[in-house]
């Protein structure tokens, strides 16, 4: 996309909207039960939320766990049943941490073309402790296996490594880093969903063990169960619910990397190669971004809120940059001004982000719709951003998958 | 009985000593480079070709960035349970020629404490683990200049 489109800002989008008519969640945490009961709970709190009967839902989408057997590959279904089998149409996706937003963006295409009036999204996770790790069995045509087996790379060794070329070559400190930890917990401590509810200073983070260097464990998320959920309709079918100025979808990106994708990403041993295919202008990340610019009809500018994925510290500052809230380097910078925090131009994370959420695959990129919901109606209580009219979620799921959605009001 | 010498994963590098290398492969019609290799067809979007070749890497390259393993990895990366957790170093290192990063482990002795990015380091052949029978090879990063 070009700079002009960026500018037009403010306009419509290239699609109609959708509705969101309900969000609800289970609280994360590890709560020892297993992803059904938590979608369900996740499920009713949505459809409460809108006032739509079970019985009234003719679409239903699920982000699927791989950590729930069978059932967690087919989790539209497994929902559906759990929540009393009524005959809606149903549809399951996977794509990792960027699931939630593929679940999203189906419900949406199914609203858009025509073919339902009201979708139920659900995601839902029961996360082991520790590590993620690969599916189990001699598997050496997997990547995220072997990653696993020749190296040892645990998805934080991968956040370290970020870690450090941002110090090397934007001078970015330990400091900067505890620094997204102290404001995500701040606001954390506000969210009754969230798992980790007291604030943090940055001599606790600095003085949390190194999981990888050079990030401690407060700097990196934590593996949770959680669940989160949306009622979403058409705009016609908000109307006649009463509903005549809800919380509106305006874009949905689910765009894949463009060769040579020059980024390490997880679970990759090596990056594209870049010598018969020049790199493209924009990396992987800042073209997640562009593509929800560009569909949304708005520019950086315009938003008042975002939800960005903090797996680390450090990688809510790279967000900063590929959301184009300032420039390459600039990210500790807009942290230590203040911009991204409440009575900032634009609060990051309002939801307290992942670190005061630790990760629930599937649903997390429904939890930070949820927020943005929440942030759009001004019904978050303490945390509330004033005025907030226009919000991003930013996220990447590992394989090639971007995620961004854009919510207005 | 001495154990048998199997590379981790075959075919991803070869050669005793100086001459080992990583192994990747290179189209034939566009010259893209691919590691891990691609073996059957070529991942340039505007390439229609089947035809790859085999083709040793540089053998050095700069420090992209590092880090560590401060805990162990879960399964399949092999350590024994028994014995206390070590840390390993991971090392992802920029090949010039190739315009690529490739990640690896620092070879045995080499901490984060004696790393920068920007810095010199060549592919050296190393031991990933032993078990009975077999030693799994695997390639480790080591600073230039620095003994085995």
């Amino acid at each position: 996309m070009d700079d002009v489109a960026l500018a037009t800002g403010g306009g419509g989008g290239v699609t109609d909207d959708v509705a969101v008519l309900g969000a609800g969640m289970h609280p994360w945490g590890k709560w020892g039960r297993g992803f059904v009961e938590y979608g369900t709970v996740a499920a009713r709190a949505a459809l409460a939320d809108a006032g739509v009967d079970w019985r009234d839902i003719t679409s239903v989408v699920g982000a699927d766990t791989v950590r729930g057997g069978y059932p967690g590959y087919v989790a539209g279904a497994t929902f559906a049943k759990a929540l009393g089998w009524q005959g809606a149409r149903v549809s399951s996706v996977y794509a990792a941490c960027a699931s939630g937003a593929q679940a999203i963006g189906t419900a949406r295409a199914q609203l858009l073309a025509g073919l339902t009036d009201v979708v139920l999204v659900v995601g839902a996770d029961a996360a082991p402790k520790g590590f993620f790790r690969p599916a189990g069995g001699e598997r050496p045509d997997d990547p995220d296996w072997l990653r696993f087996r020749v190296l040892g790379a645990t998805n934080p060794t991968y956040f370290g490594l970020y870690a450090r070329r941002r110090m090397a070559v934007h001078g970015e400190t330990l400091e900067d880093f505890a620094q997204v930890k102290v404001k995500n917990a701040a606001l954390g401590a506000l969210n009754p969903h969230a798992r980790y509810r007291r604030a943090v200073t940055a001599g606790e983070v600095a003085a949390s063990a190194v999981v990888a260097d050079p990030l401690r464990l407060l700097d990196i998320c934590a593996t949770s169960d959680g669940a989160a959920a949306l009622v979403l309709s058409t705009l016609e079918f908000a109307r006649r619910h009463g509903a005549s100025t809800p919380v509106r979808i305006r874009a949905v990106a689910t765009v894949t990397p463009t060769y040579p994708n020059t980024a390490l990403d997880l679970p990759d041993i090596a990056t594209d190669s870049a010598t018969a295919v020049p790199p493209a202008e924009h990396t992987f990340r800042e073209s997640v971004a562009r593509a929800a610019y560009e569909e949304a009809g708005i520019a950086p500018h315009d938003l008042s809120v975002a939800e960005v994925y903090d797996l680390s510290t450090a990688l809510e500052l790279q967000w900063y940059e590929d959301l184009g809230l300032c420039g390459a380097g600039e990210g500790a910078k807009l942290l230590r001004e203040g911009t991204t925090a409440p009575g900032g131009r634009i609060p990051v994370n309002t939801s307290g982000g992942l670190a005061s959420f630790g990760e629930a695959v599937p649903a997390q990129a429904i939890a930070q719709v949820c927020e943005l919901t929440w942030q759009l109606r001004g019904t978050t209580g303490a945390r509330q951003i004033d005025g907030a009219r226009v919000g991003i979620t930013a996220n990447q799921g590992l394989f090639g998958h971007g995620s961004s959605v854009v919510v207005v009001r | 009985m001495s154990r048998t010498r199997t590379p981790v994963v075959p075919r991803w590098f070869a050669g005793e000593g100086e001459a080992f290398r990583l192994l990747g492969t290179r189209c034939t019609a566009c010259g893209a480079v691919f590691f891990p290799r691609e073996d059957v067809l070529c991942r340039n979007p505007g390439c229609q070709s089947t035809g790859l070749s085999e083709v040793p890497l540089s053998p050095r390259g700069r420090v992209w960035s590092y880090t560590d393993g401060r805990y162990r990895p879960p399964a399949p990366y092999v350590s024994d349970p028994e014995l206390p957790w070590r840390p390993y170093t991971l090392i992802a290192v920029e090949l010039a020629a190739e315009r690529m990063v490739v990640l690896g482990q620092g070879a045995p002795g080499v901490t984060v404490a004696d790393l920068e990015v920007g810095m010199e380091v060549e592919v050296v052949p190393g031991v990933l683990s032993e078990d009975a029978e077999t030693t799994w090879t695997t390639w480790h990063w080591r600073p230039v200049g620095v003994a085995a």
